[in-house]
């Protein structure tokens, strides 16, 4: 299978030195908008290099892209790529709307094509392990989920890269974010709506370095979500998820998965009453390749695979993908609305309760 | 344009001690628990609580430590220098490069931003002539042996006998196929640091026919080598017949699968395999330092 490799950034160089180790795969060409990194690469390992994505399309015989470029230029860089009937695997997210990666959904479905955009923590064993555990309702009906993602990106009134510039799809939303909350959707659907979203900076200039927001789900589900790239007290970007359900909870992280059962549903196979923890160790399937983690290699593999089977459905197509871009223009929408004051004004003249009578007192106190 | 290394047995180091100290749990790197790693990091966030664990391995007859470039071995390096009794046959084997701090620099300032964020302080103007040709001419060689002296800046004046190549690092250009960056590390390593290359993968099978197709003779690599085949990347039983049939130093790590398999259990299996030279571990006790190091003893 003949893939060609866009952007060279960090995920693209990462995506790039795993998909030219896949014995299934030849990268047949390569392309960046920066010369210098693309230079090296040409001339040391002998890839095919361009500096024009279009010119690659015309000039290289392709089955795939792979395109790892910053968001503003995925649209019509996939466009381009579906348009030659190739299958495309993308970064995340999408596309800056929904509207955009839906239509881009409709196109590949057209034309058969497979689509797959890089949400990694799919291939991760603990977050999968989540899923099993919500299909098998081993922990009842889900009531309440916390999402939550810290990592010190950016920690100074600082940056010069297309991440620290909103227009081009940077920002800790669309950056970080995206990851717990296209988590979210693949454990409670999409979102039926969002509120009290607060999108705050602590050092950038033009984009948010925390995500603060409320997302309502079907059945009555809600989750908070709690991200902020300029935390410092980690050592990496640290994502977890913790949910609530009647008969039980669930948290997990990259490495681990620890689980309460209470005694009122049977525990699925594997697991007991109460406490139960999962490690990476026995949740994680072994990988051709190995380079910053299992799950950016087997993303890329189950993406080869769907491509030789032809298999257009799966984990991660286009249309899940527009169902978390849709959350993220929804948390945007929200928050440019801005925060509800409601509970702080006076209370209307109605029969007051006394929880009424104390929030007027508390009022009155403030200055 | 691959480049042949030749031979250079001048620069051969002696056999690597049995059991070589890691620092993984001084610097929040749990592969099990993040919550683990965070309750390390608080523990080990001062100077004294890592130079006591230091002392307690080195009691024990462990005094190599193989450490990462983070900003705090700067640290430790310099409580080494300053009490050259107390730790006369202490030795650093130094990983390059600490991979988060440019992973982080890169999202900042992008690829060459990085770059240039990292000159050595030491001969600045040999540094800039030098960096600034790499930059203009595409000089691959120029920017890694820059590089590398970036990150031994700190190593000034200790031992280092060993210096290896980060798997993050490693693992990149061996996917990429980029044979020419071995090639120069190599080269440097040895000839400015008087050092043994060395190189961690978590693709050993892999690794080993790149090094052959550069001509790297006997090269040392570490990997993981556990029972559970716990990221073991191309199988346990190609990693096994590598330890076999395959010319190469093998220092394992990751033996306990970060704490999955018991110490007896792990150690009694690695100490098992042909061809192990060493054994990378971490502790965070007296207690677990010498039990590991008893049990080695017992197995190999």
């Amino acid at each position: 299978m003949k893939i060609g490799v866009v952007g060279l950034g960090k995920m693209g160089l990462s995506h790039l030195s795993m998909i030219n180790a896949h014995p299934d795969v030849e990268v047949a060409g390569i392309v960046d908008s920066a010369g210098y990194l693309l230079d090296v690469l040409g001339k040391y390992t002998g890839m095919q290099r361009f500096s024009d994505y279009e010119t690659m399309l015309d000039t290289v015989e392709l089955d795939a892209v792979l395109i790892a470029t910053p968001t503003r230029m995925h649209e019509p860089m996939v466009r381009a790529a579906l348009e030659r009937d190739l299958h495309v695997f993308c970064e995340k997210p999408l596309c800056l709307t929904s509207a955009e990666s839906i239509a881009l959904g409709e196109l590949a479905d057209e034309r058969g094509l497979v689509t797959q955009v890089g949400y990694h923590n799919k291939f991760v064993g603990a977050f999968q392990e989540v899923r099993n555990l919500l299909d098998a309702k081993a922990i009842g009906q889900v009531t309440h989920v916390l999402a939550e993602a810290y990592g010190p990106v950016v920690l100074r009134a600082k940056g010069s890269t297309w991440r620290s510039r909103k227009s081009e799809g940077g920002g800790c939303l669309y950056d970080y974010a995206a990851h717990p909350i296209d988590l979210l959707t693949w454990y409670l659907g999409a979102p039926v709506g969002v509120g009290g979203s607060q999108l705050r900076r602590v050092f950038s200039d033009h984009t948010e370095d925390e995500v603060l927001a409320t997302m309502y789900f079907e059945e009555g589900v809600s989750s908070q979500i709690s991200v902020n790239w300029s935390d410092e007290s980690c050592r990496k970007m640290t994502t977890k998820v913790t949910i609530w359900g009647t008969a039980g909870r669930i948290q997990a992280d990259r490495q681990e998965c620890q689980v309460y059962l209470r005694d009122t549903v049977e525990p699925p196979p594997g697991y007991q009453h109460g406490w139960n923890t999962k490690y990476t160790t026995e949740l994680t399937d072994p990988t051709w390749f190995y380079l910053r983690g299992e799950e950016y290699s087997a993303q890329l593999d189950y993406f080869v695979q769907r491509v030789r089977a032809g298999k257009v459905e799966g984990v991660n197509t286009f249309q899940s993908a527009a169902v978390t871009d849709r959350a993220l223009e929804l948390i945007s929408q929200d928050a440019a609305v801005g925060t509800s004051l409601r509970e702080l004004r006076p209370a209307q003249p109605t029969p007051a309760t006394t929880t009424d009578r104390m929030k007027r007192r508390i009022f009155r106190k403030q200055p | 344009m691959t480049t042949q290394i030749a031979p250079s047995p001048a620069h051969r180091t002696d056999r690597m001690p049995r059991l070589l100290f890691g620092d993984n749990q001084f610097f929040g790197v749990n592969h099990m628990s993040e919550e683990k790693a965070r309750q390390q990091a608080m523990r080990f966030q001062n100077l004294d609580s890592i130079v006591r664990v230091l002392d307690a391995a080195c009691d024990e007859g462990i005094d190599t430590f193989m450490c990462t470039t983070h900003d705090r071995i700067g640290e430790i390096c310099a409580h080494v220098r300053a009490n050259p009794e107390r730790y006369a046959d202490f030795t650093f084997y130094p990983c390059m490069p600490y991979a988060h701090k440019y992973a982080d620099a890169v999202t900042e300032d992008g690829m060459l931003g990085a770059i240039r964020r990292f000159l050595p302080e030491e001969g600045l103007f040999n540094a800039a002539f030098r960096g600034g040709r790499a930059l203009a001419t595409k000089d691959v060689e120029g920017i890694i042996t820059l590089l590398v002296d970036a990150e031994m800046a700190a190593f000034r004046g200790v031992r280092t006998p060993v210096i290896w190549l980060q798997n993050v690092v490693v693992d990149l250009l061996l996917g990429l196929d980029f044979k020419d960056a071995f090639s120069i590390f190599d080269e440097h390593v040895r000839t400015r640091y008087g050092a043994e290359p060395g190189y961690i993968t978590m693709n050993l099978p892999r690794a080993l026919d790149m090094f052959d197709d550069i001509g790297l003779v006997n090269p040392i690599v570490c990997s993981n080598i556990n029972k559970l085949g716990f990221r073991m990347s191309g199988g346990i039983e190609e990693y096994q017949a590598a330890l076999r049939d395959r010319q190469f130093r093998a220092v394992a790590m990751s033996v306990f699968a970060s704490g999955a398999i018991p110490p007896r259990e792990a150690l009694e299996w690695v100490c098992s395999q042909p061809q192990i030279e060493s054994i990378v571990f971490g502790a965070s006790s007296r207690a677990n330092i010498a039990q590991t190091a008893e049990l080695v003893a017992e197995f190999c």
